[in-house]
């Protein structure tokens, strides 16, 4: 048993001074979970940006969030991973600002490459809602008090699947959205944001399922999401009613990206759909790309383009209006995690830990700088202020603009 | 109650570091009287399913976590029957008081939370976690324990412990010294309950030529009455009521999901990991269901576990009680991938699983087959008292698959 008390190694070239200023990182793929967030600068050389790494003492694919000064983590440890680990790193120095441990209530096999600190934790600013493959869920406030926790598991005994889940929550209105879906028992559900309990629960498909919920804007009312094999559910955070359903089929693994009331689903390669103004009917498709077919990495939106990994690792920026390709470029892969963006670089490090940054403002996509961290990285950046927060099983990076 | 262990451990944690002074300034608060802190705990405790008991919950951690690490032992003791919710309330009410007071560099004394540890009657969980705490404030204090916990149980604190003696072992063999590493190894194995580690010692005294009964070790359930196939097809056959689900007659015979006769035979599992394997009896079948069914007496009524590993769906009955079902196909499968309370009771005791295997046909879903065994809360092999020998393993075969 390790002692938990002094893991932080900071191996800090410079602790780098940010301002005070910068967007918070609430959520798995950002603000508007599509990976897209405006007013940061992120460094685009790579090299040499370490400003600050972190020891974590267990694994996880979970991506870091950013609220105000704490960057969390996730992690699990053990020899099956029972141990659960939630981190508030000082997210100017890599200092352990507080760290709650726990012990897993269900079950924690996953498949070997994933693991039980996959899903992301989220925030509304206030709160910090922690979920595991093994159902543990988790909130707190910014300071680690403890508010509330679940244990679905023991709540819903055959919600959990064998190769592990990976679905992140999302808070959309005044619910906390936590979709677990399986080939047994399968749900989704509204959470109270203060006391965790269940505001609204409804049966999902009997299948697994890894994507995660996504809000967008339907007309004047916000809706969620919830993507499966049979399609796109969308339903209204408050209340679990449907607003809409496109049942043409989804991936389970590349979630979808929303930008506005469209939404573009890994279904059929890539489709986009318009939900605004919908009476009941299904949401109307505007287009089909058969040739953008996401790999695992989630699709990016920034502005009017959309960018998607597929499996061979190649980049395809395309107008998201149309579907109309704009330019390809091969990265080096094979990816886990999503691609985030400022606007005007994408981000993502491959699997084996390498870094990679991408001009996109461009009539051709071109990376422009790499690094190598050197430790297999399976999750997704988060972006905010002057800095990338990336992670692996082992480490924490802060990497900033010198 | 469990009297303390007076071992030599004990006096030397006591005599070593009754109370490690981290800095010279205390600034513990006692910001808790003795009655908010019990109304806490009871807060705390009293958590259910589906978020019960947050809103009160949420409150009294707050409370808690202004204790001062005096307070921890009383903590601790609270883990006592807490349930799996509770425990995690409280162990990170004292996560929360022991980094504040190293932060501040307030005193931890190690003493009232080393008797903690060193009572076995006191909760696994919370004894784990009172180790982590005196491992963390003075790790050379908490490695002499160690081997005191060879048969700790916990689990946690065991497999440390276990650890131990196969790097001991490991190093006889490298120097040549094989019957001591085979004495070391075989300690290792007579208190290993994790898999992993039990894996791993086996492999190691088979290179040195002994024998394991692994399947007598892990306890499990080795000589089943069989009978197959029944319907599965469109998976409608795990919700279906069929004949052994009813009644067990074992002379009977039922008509098949071809309309053929079939009656229970009998299967010896040889698999040093428990495998019940009906693709050996049956073939490779697909869109079936299987039955399996074993008695075994016991000496007296105490509590334990049934823990299966299983990558069909199933079903599973201990004496006549349906105890848990799972309708999920080829996800993977573990030993003890599920842990089941179950009461034993004295004489004898009837298990019957019910083993579905669904329409896929590729090379990862041929698999009909599942572990089970019985044991306490440590993974400690709970035997029958007519428990059979461990039968003898026979070559595998590769048989095709039919639908």
């Amino acid at each position: 048993m390790k002692t938990l008390f002094s893991l932080i190694t900071l191996s800090a070239v410079a602790l780098f001074c940010t301002s005070t200023a910068h967007a918070d990182w609430l959520q798995f793929r950002g603000p508007n979970g599509n990976g897209y967030i405006e007013g940061v600068q992120p460094p685009t050389q790579l090299k040499n940006s370490i400003a600050w790494s972190v020891e974590l003492p267990g694994r996880g694919l979970a991506s870091p969030i950013i609220v105000g000064d704490n960057v969390i983590v996730t992690c699990a440890s053990g020899p099956k991973q029972k141990q659960l680990h939630i981190y508030s790193f000082d997210q100017q120095s890599g200092e352990i600002r507080w760290h709650r441990q726990f012990s897993a209530t269900g079950r924690t096999m996953t498949q070997s490459k994933t693991c039980v600190a996959a899903p992301s934790p989220a925030s509304d600013g206030k709160h910090i809602y922690a979920l595991f493959s093994s159902n543990d869920l988790y909130c707190f406030n910014l300071d680690g008090d403890l508010i509330w926790m679940r244990s679905l598991t023991l709540d819903y005994p055959n919600a959990s699947n064998s190769l592990g889940l990976a679905s992140s929550p999302i808070i959309a209105g005044d619910r906390l959205i936590v979709q677990i879906e399986n080939d047994s028992d399968s749900f989704a559900a509204g959470l109270n944001l203060v006391t965790g309990i269940n505001e609204w629960k409804i049966s999902r498909p009997k299948a697994a399922n890894w994507t995660s919920p996504v809000a967008l804007k339907s007309g004047d009312q916000i809706v969620v999401a919830l993507q499966s094999s049979k399609g796109v559910l969308g339903v209204l955070p408050s209340t679990g009613s449907e607003v809409w359903n496109f049942a043409k089929g989804a991936s389970t693994i590349p979630s979808s990206a929303a930008a506005g009331d469209q939404l573009y689903i890994p279904s059929n390669g890539l489709t986009a759909i318009q939900t605004a103004k919908l009476t009941g009917e299904a949401p109307k498709k505007l287009w089909n790309e058969g040739q953008q077919r996401p790999g695992t990495a989630s699709p990016l939106i920034v502005a009017d383009k959309i960018f998607v990994i597929n499996g061979a690792g190649v980049l395809t920026c395309a107008n998201r209006h149309t579907g109309k390709r704009l330019w390809r470029l091969r990265l080096k892969g094979p990816f886990s995690g999503s691609p985030v963006s400022n606007g005007t670089h994408l981000f993502i490090f491959n699997e084996q830990g390498l870094g990679q940054c991408v001009e996109i403002g461009a009539k051709e996509g071109k990376i422009i700088s790499e690094i190598d961290l050197k430790e297999t990285i399976l999750g997704t950046a988060a972006l905010s202020g002057k800095a990338i927060y990336v992670r692996s099983d082992g480490h924490l990076w802060k990497l900033a603009q010198p | 109650m469990k009297t303390l262990h007076a071992t030599p451990l004990f006096t030397a944690l006591s005599l070593v570091a009754v109370v490690l002074l981290v800095s010279g300034n205390t600034a513990s608060l006692h910001a808790t009287n003795s009655s908010d802190l019990q109304s806490a705990i009871a807060a705390i405790k009293n958590v259910g399913l589906e978020g019960k008991g947050n809103e009160q919950a949420g409150p009294a951690w707050k409370t808690l976590s202004q204790a001062d690490a005096a307070d921890l032992p009383i903590l601790l003791q609270a883990m006592n029957g807490a349930s799996p919710m509770a425990s995690n309330w409280l162990r990170s009410v004292i996560d929360t008081i022991v980094a504040r007071n190293l932060k501040s560099g307030s005193k931890l004394s190690i003493n009232d939370i080393g008797q903690f540890l060193l009572n076995n009657s006191n909760d696994a969980k919370a004894r784990s976690l009172a180790y982590d705490l005196i491992a963390s404030v003075d790790p050379s204090t908490a490695a002499k324990l160690i081997p005191g916990m060879i048969n700790d149980p916990s689990p946690t604190l065991r497999r440390d412990a276990v650890a131990r003696l196969i790097t001991q072992a490991s190093e006889l063999k490298s120097a040549k010294k094989n019957a001591a590493a085979s004495l070391i190894y075989r300690q290792a194995l007579n208190n290993a309950r994790d898999a992993d580690q039990i894996k791993s010692i086996a492999e190691q005294l088979k290179k040195l030529g002994n024998q394991v009964d692994l399947p007598h070790h892990f306890g499990f359930l080795t000589h089943w009455k069989v009978i197959a196939p029944f319907d599965n097809t469109k998976r409608e056959g795990f919700a279906a009521v069929f004949p052994p689900e009813k009644e067990i007659k074992l002379d009977a015979t039922y008509p098949s999901k071809d309309g053929k006769d079939i009656g229970w035979q009998d299967l010896a599992v040889s698999d040093e990991y428990g495998m019940l394997d009906l693709n050996q009896p049956f073939t490779p079948l697909k869109e079936v269901t299987g039955y399996a069914y074993t008695e075994m007496n016991f000496p007296s009524n105490r509590p334990a576990e049934l823990r299966i590993g299983c990558k069909n769906a199933w079903k599973i009955w201990f004496n006549g009680e349906l105890i848990f079902a799972r309708d999920e196909y080829h996800r993977g499968m573990e030993i003890d991938q599920y842990q089941l309370p179950i009461q034993l009771k004295k004489g004898k005791n009837t298990l019957l699983l019910k083993l579905c295997q669904n329409e896929q046909t590729q090379s990862w879903t041929v698999e009909w087959q599942a572990q089970v065994r019985i044991c306490d809360s440590t993974g400690t092999a709970i035997l029958a008292t007519d428990r059979l020998p461990t039968p003898q393993a026979k070559k595998a075969t590769r048989r095709k698959l039919k639908k």
